[in-house]
């Protein structure tokens, strides 16, 4: 299963890799938001916690359907199937792939980019500290939504549909304590629901994703 | 170390293509699937690879015994031959990339990317992991596509050797590979294919 982990690793900065796609476009929202909205610093010092995890939401998506697209194109995946690895514990580890390869950085770069947003000093640890708890349920929802959505041409549309609305109680949860954080307010009960959202997800998707797959390879 | 298949029906996309089908393949043995295009030999293949579960029927083979290999070598272009061969061999525990690089002729092209293969030496690469997996029986699907002559005696060998030591091979194949093997023609267990039409064969995925 490590070798499957680093072999994900190396082929997402090699050419052609999801490395960076991600972050480059979290780069692109944090850059463009102060543009669209104005200079005023009071105004997009508050909205910079919600700004950064819908886009940090919305890069983690852009790479969702590559976790077992490639895979299923090429024929590795019917070869890991009949390998002697659990199928559950390929998923895990296509997850955590991603998420080191997208969560992580985003998780990473936040506070910096949440700096183009005139965010305030104690800001910067709540993005983090947010997005740290928050974006391994992003990753795991999302490798859930490409397992169901593997073997259907261009399914990336219905991926989106079918992940968005499961996201939706990372995002509010994650951007509210960060929100909170920020004004000095108690974060506990937000950073709790998202801290549990994530290990709801890690513990309970890995085997419904491991079924769709199995479904998906008859 | 055998497998028994007993009246197996196999379907694929919910139609039975293969029924009451019966064979055995013990230690030592090759046997090689023939029949036209769409008999079901690809979907035998996968049903016994565990991959789809039989329509009706049994299957006894011990447990991790399979070596699959598919129509599709599984191959990521940007890495290197031994990266790929080191990626299964770590996946089957076995490690070893060495013996089974030389045995395919690919000891020269160890370092260069999958994407820059021609078509024969990808399937030389596909088939060359079936080395690294250390299982006793080999499930083939069409192994000699896009292989030259030369490619085809050195795969010949192989699977010769791999029986030689104890082990097993089901092929299906349209060629002759000059093996001696026990032919087995699919054709005469061709199933009616509205005998076991199931209306509820699309629910049974979520069940």
């Amino acid at each position: 299963m490590i070798a499957l982990l680093l072999r994900d690793l190396r082929l997402s900065v090699r050419a052609g890799g999801g490395f960076g796609l991600g972050l480059a476009f979290f780069l692109i929202v944090s850059v463009l938001v102060p543009f669209g909205v104005g200079p005023e610093a009071e105004i997009l010092a508050r909205i910079a916690p919600g700004i950064l995890w819908v886009g940090a939401l919305l890069a983690c998506l852009l790479s969702l359907d590559r976790i077992f697209q490639l895979d299923f194109e090429d024929g590795s995946l019917d070869l890991l199937a009949t390998a002697p690895v659990p199928m559950e514990g390929a998923v895990v580890m296509k997850a955590l792939a991603h998420w080191l390869v997208t969560g992580l950085p985003l998780t990473l770069a936040a506070p910096l980019f949440g700096g183009l947003m005139s965010m305030a000093a104690p800001g910067h640890w709540w993005m983090f500290v947010t997005l740290l708890l928050g974006t391994p349920a992003l990753s795991m929802i999302g490798a859930f939504g490409a397992a169901l959505t593997v073997g259907l041409k261009r399914g990336g549309l219905l991926l989106s549909l079918l992940v968005l609305p499961l996201y939706v109680p990372t995002l509010i949860f994650g951007a509210e304590a960060a929100t909170r954080g920020m004004a000095g307010l108690d974060a506990t009960t937000p950073l709790l629901m998202v801290a549990g959202i994530t290990a709801g997800s890690v513990a309970l998707l890995p085997f419904a994703a491991a079924a769709a797959l199995r479904i998906n390879l008859r | 170390m055998e497998l028994v298949v007993r009246d197996l029906t196999v379907a694929r996309g919910g139609v039975p293509v293969l029924a009451g089908l019966g064979f055995t393949l013990g230690a030592g043995e090759v046997v090689v699937l023939r029949g036209p295009n769409g008999s079901g030999k690809t979907t035998l293949l996968r049903t016994l690879a565990g991959l789809q579960p039989p329509l009706a029927g049994e299957v006894s083979l011990p447990p991790e015994t399979i070596a699959y290999g598919a129509h599709a070598d599984g191959l990521k272009a940007q890495l290197s031959v031994a990266e790929n061969l080191a990626f299964w061999a770590s996946v089957y525990g076995t490690g070893e990339i060495e013996a089974a690089l030389g045995d395919m002729n690919l000891s020269g092209l160890r370092d260069r990317p999958a994407a820059n293969l021609s078509a024969g030496q990808k399937r030389r690469l596909g088939l060359a992991r079936l080395l690294v997996t250390g299982r006793p029986i080999w499930l083939l699907d069409e192994p000699t596509v896009s292989l030259d002559t030369a490619s085809v005696a050195l795969f010949a060998a192989r699977v010769r050797a791999h029986v030689a030591g104890g082990g097993a091979a089901l092929i299906a194949t349209h060629i002759d590979l000059g093996l001696e093997a026990r032919v087995l023609d699919v054709t005469p267990y061709k199933a009616d294919p509205d005998a076991g039409a199931n209306p509820g064969a699309f629910d049974e995925a979520f069940l």
